[in-house]
């Protein structure tokens, strides 16, 4: 049981990266359908970052854990600059876009991660990489019975995660950041008026929000795969992003909540393969919990009809000033 | 250099495009005062104020403040004058606090809520403003969001107000409130210019009044030495002759009555407040009010499309009210709104000429699928199947399942050419057409209805004046043709020419009906701006139609 839910903060973490991604993207106004392609796209930056410190005789574990989160950040940055370019810039439909990155980013991963990454030898080296220096333990957690197997025999991704949605939740209710932020996604015409330079915010929170989603990639093929890559990883990935979308709505747009509903979500998505000796169409029906769940909130918020729970007002809406 | 300018504009012109919207505008602003800026709609009141607050640069012209030549071309410029612009539309975000919005954008400073609710709460209490600084907008009536806008342009420290007809939405409590706080700024310093068109008011808050007439400045006086019909006078100048015709017909009986009817705006105030007149056939009924007094609004209760509170909609003695938009449009009430941005409401911008005509008029644009001969009483395998053939040709008629483009084409081409609308052709996309053209097809939609009463709300707007005139000679066929028309206008000069009795609106009220021969521009302008009201007038002064009075009569009954 206690392995169970150390997994389930394991895997929930993925979701974790990919969904507080997306909040900060939409808080900005745009809906971001590219994050199953970042998070893709971040998996295949962080293995040849990785590949790239592992090359040597005697790599260095810190180094390899850094460089493999920066070239992850970098790669789904670069997709997350195209996507904020066309939506941005030059106003083209998020949705469309969005549907466009996450194609390009899943069919680019599977070309980079078997044509460029996986040379002869590489396998070896990611897999300790990936066991070794990504889910090195705290020193001592393993003695501290059920407390330390669950909440701290994890790998240096899954504290990152928690930082930085905490870190995410703090700058959006404590700061002008995150006020200007909120401000641009609900109403940029009124931003514009008192000054808030709107296509900057829209920008730095598209990138850094693509930034966050492409560690997701990164945490799931090191953290919770142990650095192995297999045959079907890009279509693994995409699921996650698909389902760290819905974990924005089910969590109101909340990046604290997000923390709380990303293991929730990942405990449902391990809890098919855990459960022995049930039938295939009961597996699937297991694995369709976590959707079920989301309508459901949804359902639930529209209902309730709180303007607080609602996703941000100018959400999908392009800004053009001349249209005031 | 006087001493004591908080303000001054000299020579400010401002066009668009080929229009000039200010022309060689002098202006001053002293310290401490409240100046009000006066003039009808589109006389450039707006313009001018968006161009001192940023929003505008000015195409020529120099603009000082405290003496200091300064350029202002954009709002933080303005903040940095420290100028402060109230718009029209609140420009908040819904979903945060009243302090949240007021320190939006203010750059330096650590953001501590704290801090911030306790300066809004200091700033309120010093000018006498009723304001929790926690509350959402959300929940705010219209007044607390305008206290929020001032506090806002206060907050950022700002010496010279502009308020941009900021009792529009007000009640007259509110007004009054506004009116203490604003005497209370005066007190404190504060410069403020207040754009309004309601003349009790200028002559309650201003000190001067500055008069604006089609773009340029007409002059500015005292308060204390004017009064309320000078003002009228500057602010509408002399009658322009213009040479429109006015077919004399046979008035009918009246087609369409309105009694006791209140419909509420967006906002949920009050929009229209028991109004109550009738049109006749063959009549042009004009509808004159500044802009925002209930006109869109009562267009849209007759056409059905949006709720009304009380009251009554009758057609030809029926009642419409309840009815869909669809079901008020085949009893013969066409509609023709033109909007601001024009394309906003009525026609599809992509959609070609001929396609827009179907959007309205696709049930006369339908295929009839000719029905199989089948004899009577034929008992024949044959003969059932052709009887299923037909009950489903005759369900797709019914339910005009096909379009025909054929017949919409030809009704777009007889349009286009009884309308003189220039066009490559009939499948051009209509957002290609000028806004003359796009004005004419919209209206010529409707006249392909054959509607028996048209309501027309700006069919004019924008257009040059060849234009101006072939649409007034379309609504004077109309006329001739037994429709009655309901002309929602902006220029009273046309309206005095072109319609034959005039109803005045002024925030939704009656102000009263008048012959169109019999009055004056000077007692329209009056009856606007609410200083004149003909409903209470005892008696029956001249040139008052009898329709004032309709309240007492059931004018369908006789």
């Amino acid at each position: 049981m206690d392995v169970f839910f150390s997994n389930a903060i394991e895997f929930g973490v993925i979701f974790l990266f990919g969904c507080v991604g997306e909040i900060l993207t939409e808080k900005s106004g745009h809906l971001n359908l590219g994050i199953p392609g970042i998070m893709c796209v971040g998996a295949a930056g962080g293995c040849f970052g990785a590949k790239l410190c592992m090359s040597g005789a005697d790599p260095n574990g810190f180094l390899t854990v850094l460089v493999a989160i920066l070239f992850a950040m970098i790669f789904a940055g670069a997709l997350g600059g195209i996507y904020g370019f066309l939506t941005v810039s030059l106003r083209c439909n998020q949705n469309v876009t969005g549907l466009a990155c996450t194609i390009f980013g899943v069919g680019f991963t599977s070309f980079f991660l078997n044509n460029i990454v996986l040379t002869e030898g590489v396998s070896a080296k990611l897999a300790q990489a990936g066991r070794s220096y990504f889910n090195a333990h705290i020193p001592g957690a393993d003695s501290l019975g059920w407390f330390g197997t669950i909440f701290l025999q994890h790998g240096v991704l899954v504290y990152l995660a928690i930082v930085i949605a905490v870190l995410a939740a703090l700058m959006l209710r404590y700061t002008k950041v995150g006020l200007h932020l909120r401000a641009v996604g609900e109403n940029p015409a009124t931003a514009d008026a008192v000054g808030i330079n709107v296509t900057r915010y829209k920008y730095t929170f598209i990138l850094a929000g693509a930034a966050v989603a492409g560690l997701g990639g990164l945490c799931y093929i090191m953290g919770y795969m142990n650095g192995i890559v297999d045959a079907t990883v890009d279509q693994t990935i995409q699921g996650i992003g698909w389902l760290s979308i819905a974990l924005v709505i089910f969590t109101m747009w909340k990046p604290a909540l997000a923390i709380i509903g990303s293991i929730l979500f990942g405990a449902l998505y391990i809890l098919s393969s855990r459960i022995t000796g049930i039938s295939f169409v009961q597996t699937k029906l297991l694995e369709l919990i976590p959707y079920v769940v989301t309508i459901i909130v949804l359902i639930a918020t529209s209902i309730a009809g709180r303007r607080e729970t609602q996703p941000p007002t100018s959400l999908g809406l392009s800004y053009f000033r001349e249209d005031r | 250099m006087n001493e004591n300018l908080a303000l001054e504009l000299k020579n400010i012109s401002k066009y668009f495009g080929s229009v000039a919207a200010n022309k060689g505008i002098d202006l001053t602003l002293c310290k401490g005062e409240i100046l009000a800026l006066l003039g009808e709609n589109g006389s450039g009141k707006t313009t001018l104020m968006n161009m001192i607050s940023g929003i505008y640069y000015p195409d020529e012209g120099q603009i000082f403040v405290n003496g200091q030549q300064v350029v202002i071309s954009s709002p933080q410029d303005a903040f940095r004058c420290k100028i402060g612009m109230v718009h029209q539309h609140f420009k908040l975000i819904d979903l945060f606090t009243a302090a949240q919005n007021i320190v939006l954008g203010v750059k330096g400073g650590r953001y501590g809520l704290k801090k911030i609710n306790d300066e809004v709460r200091a700033i309120a209490e010093r000018y006498g403003f009723e304001l929790d600084p926690k509350k959402k907008i959300y929940d705010m009536s219209v007044s607390e969001k305008q206290t929020v806008e001032i506090i806002k342009v206060l907050y950022r420290g700002a010496d010279i107000l502009i308020l941009d007809e900021p009792t529009a939405v007000l009640t007259p409590q509110e007004t009054e409130k506004l009116f203490s706080v604003m005497r209370a700024m005066k007190a404190d310093g504060k410069s403020i210019i207040i754009i309004t068109h309601k003349l009790h008011e200028v002559m309650a808050i201003s000190d001067r009044v500055a008069v604006l007439r089609k773009g340029e400045y007409i002059g500015c006086v005292d308060t204390e030495k004017t009064n309320e019909s000078a003002l009228t006078e500057m602010m509408v100048g002399q009658k322009v002759a213009l040479n429109i015709e006015r077919p004399e017909t046979k008035f009918d009986k009246p087609l369409l009555e309105i009694r006791d009817l209140c419909v509420d705006s967006d906002e949920g105030s009050r929009a229209i407040d028991d109004l109550s007149f009738f049109i006749r056939g063959g009549e042009i009924l004009g509808v004159a009010g500044i802009a925002g007094c209930g006109q869109r609004e009562l267009c849209e209760a007759i056409a059905g499309l949006r709720k009304i509170e009380s009251g009554g909609i009758y057609h030809e003695g029926e009642s419409i009210v309840g009815l869909s938009p669809k079901e008020i449009s085949h009893k013969g009430i066409a509609m023709s709104f033109i909007p601001e941005d024009r394309l906003g409401m009525g026609l599809a911008p992509s959609l070609s000429i001929t396609d827009n005509m179907m959007l309205k008029n696709y049930q006369d644009h339908t295929y009839g699928i000719k029905p199989l001969a089948v004899e009577e009483g034929d008992k024949s395998l044959k003969a059932k199947m052709r009887r299923a053939v037909n009950k489903t040709g005759a369900w797709l008629n019914r339910h005009c399942i096909f379009v025909n483009r054929k017949i919409a084409r030809a009704d777009a081409e007889r349009v286009i050419k009884e309308l003189d609308i220039v066009t490559p052709s009939a499948e051009t996309p209509v957002r290609k057409l000028s806004g003359g053209n796009l004005q004419k097809v919209l209206l010529g939609r409707e006249i392909l209805t054959e509607p028996n009463v048209l309501i027309t709300a700006y069919p004019v707007r924008g257009l040059d004046i060849n234009s101006s005139y072939l649409i007034y000679d379309i609504l004077n066929r109309q006329k001739k043709s037994g429709t009655g028309v309901l002309f929602i206008g902006e220029d009273l000069d046309v309206m005095l020419a072109l319609c034959d009795k005039i109803m005045v609106l002024c925030h939704g009220r009656l102000m009263g009906v008048v012959h169109a021969e019999k009055t004056t521009k000077e007692q329209l302008g009056l009856m606007m701006a609410g200083a004149l009201d003909l409903m209470e007038e005892k008696g029956k002064p001249m040139g008052i139609a009898k329709d004032s009075q309709i309240g007492e009569e059931h004018t369908w009954d006789a």
